[in-house]
């Protein structure tokens, strides 16, 4: 699996909201596109990654 | 020969900028040839676009607007006239980019924010003491109206949430995100790329602090959202929001916007 550009072995089985958690991602300020097409916040816990995926992980800082 | 003439399709009896000049107006007059303003004569072509400015004269409405717009390039002015910019949150960021937006002649601005303006604001917010508890839409929109009464400017005083981003921003080409805190402007991002096809985002992520400057660069992290920012300097108990890093910050979203008005896509 590509994370940001980056090679990572993915677990089999496994959601993107375990890989976030595990990945300690705040799903609340982040956005994330799977293969290039962004994903809903409701389907962190169902989406299951696949071999070959790749995610764009985008966090936000605060400040404006 | 055929020219454009503040404003006006015109032909002139003429072959150099300064002989134009001269059946136009006096030799102090200010000379800008297609967005540069010349201090040596230059021969012209046809359909070149001219503005000959007298100094320290109010000009009419129907000059003003050409006058103002004389230092762009035709061609870009007309691009940005049609451009439709929607700007999320009017504090540091958001502030500061309407102005930008507004002196380079963007056509139509949607300005939203709930908040009035207050003391802490004025370290960086385009804002001054006589606009103080105001709503900051309307303490904005009467600035832009005296820096470029051309551009048509909407307000909406409300608070963005996931439930109304599509009624508020549907429409608009151009989405920039100017909150402040991090769960908001990724509500936005997320809610807007979900339900506003074609829609793109201009964000904002670190710019906090004092840190080097060159650190806050563009950045195009998803097919529609660019991210200006150093991506990691947060707003933080000991680590301030101040006028020079978010300005910069500021002025890498809105020329990314200009960037995409003129057609480029690329960072």
């Amino acid at each position: 699996m590509k994370v940001n550009g980056q090679a990572v072995p993915l677990e089999p089985e496994q959601t993107l909201l375990a890989f976030l958690t595990a990945g300690q991602y705040d799903c609340k300020r982040i956005a994330v596109e799977r293969n290039g097409a962004i994903v809903p916040r409701t389907e962190y816990e169902t989406v299951r990654l696949a071999d070959g995926d790749t995610l764009e992980i985008v966090q936000f800082v605060g400040g404006g | 020969m055929e020219l454009e003439v503040n404003g006006k399709r015109r032909t002139l009896a003429c072959r150099t900028a300064f002989e134009a000049r001269g059946l136009l107006g006096s030799a102090s007059d200010i000379v800008i040839l297609n967005g540069f303003q010349i201090e040596k004569d230059c021969p012209l072509a046809e359909g070149d676009t001219l503005a000959v400015i007298p100094k320290g004269v109010m000009p009419g409405q129907e000059e003003l607007e050409s006058m103002m717009m004389a230092r762009h390039t035709p061609a870009v002015h007309k691009k940005l006239k049609l451009g439709r910019v929607a700007i999320a949150g009017l504090g540091g960021l958001g502030s500061n980019i309407a102005v930008m937006l507004a002196r380079i002649g963007v056509g139509q601005l949607l300005l939203v924010d709930f908040d009035i303006v207050e003391p802490s604001n004025l370290n960086r917010q385009s804002y001054y003491i006589r606009h103080l508890g105001m709503p900051k839409t309307l303490a904005l929109e009467s600035q832009l109206a005296e820096i470029n009464p051309f551009v048509r400017v909407e307000t909406r005083t409300v608070r963005v949430e996931a439930e109304n981003v599509a009624a508020l921003f549907a429409g608009y080409d151009i989405l920039c995100e100017a909150f402040d805190k991090p769960e908001a402007k990724a509500m936005l991002v997320n809610t807007a790329l979900e339900q506003l096809p074609g829609i793109r985002i201009v964000a904002a992520s670190g710019l906090a602090g004092y840190a080097s400057a060159n650190a806050i660069r563009t950045a195009r992290p998803l097919e529609r959202l660019y991210l200006c920012g150093d991506l990691e300097t947060g707003a933080a108990v000991g680590t301030g929001l101040m006028a020079p890093r978010v300005q910069v910050c500021a002025g890498h979203q809105a020329n990314m916007i200009l960037r995409l008005l003129t057609g480029t896509d690329e960072v």
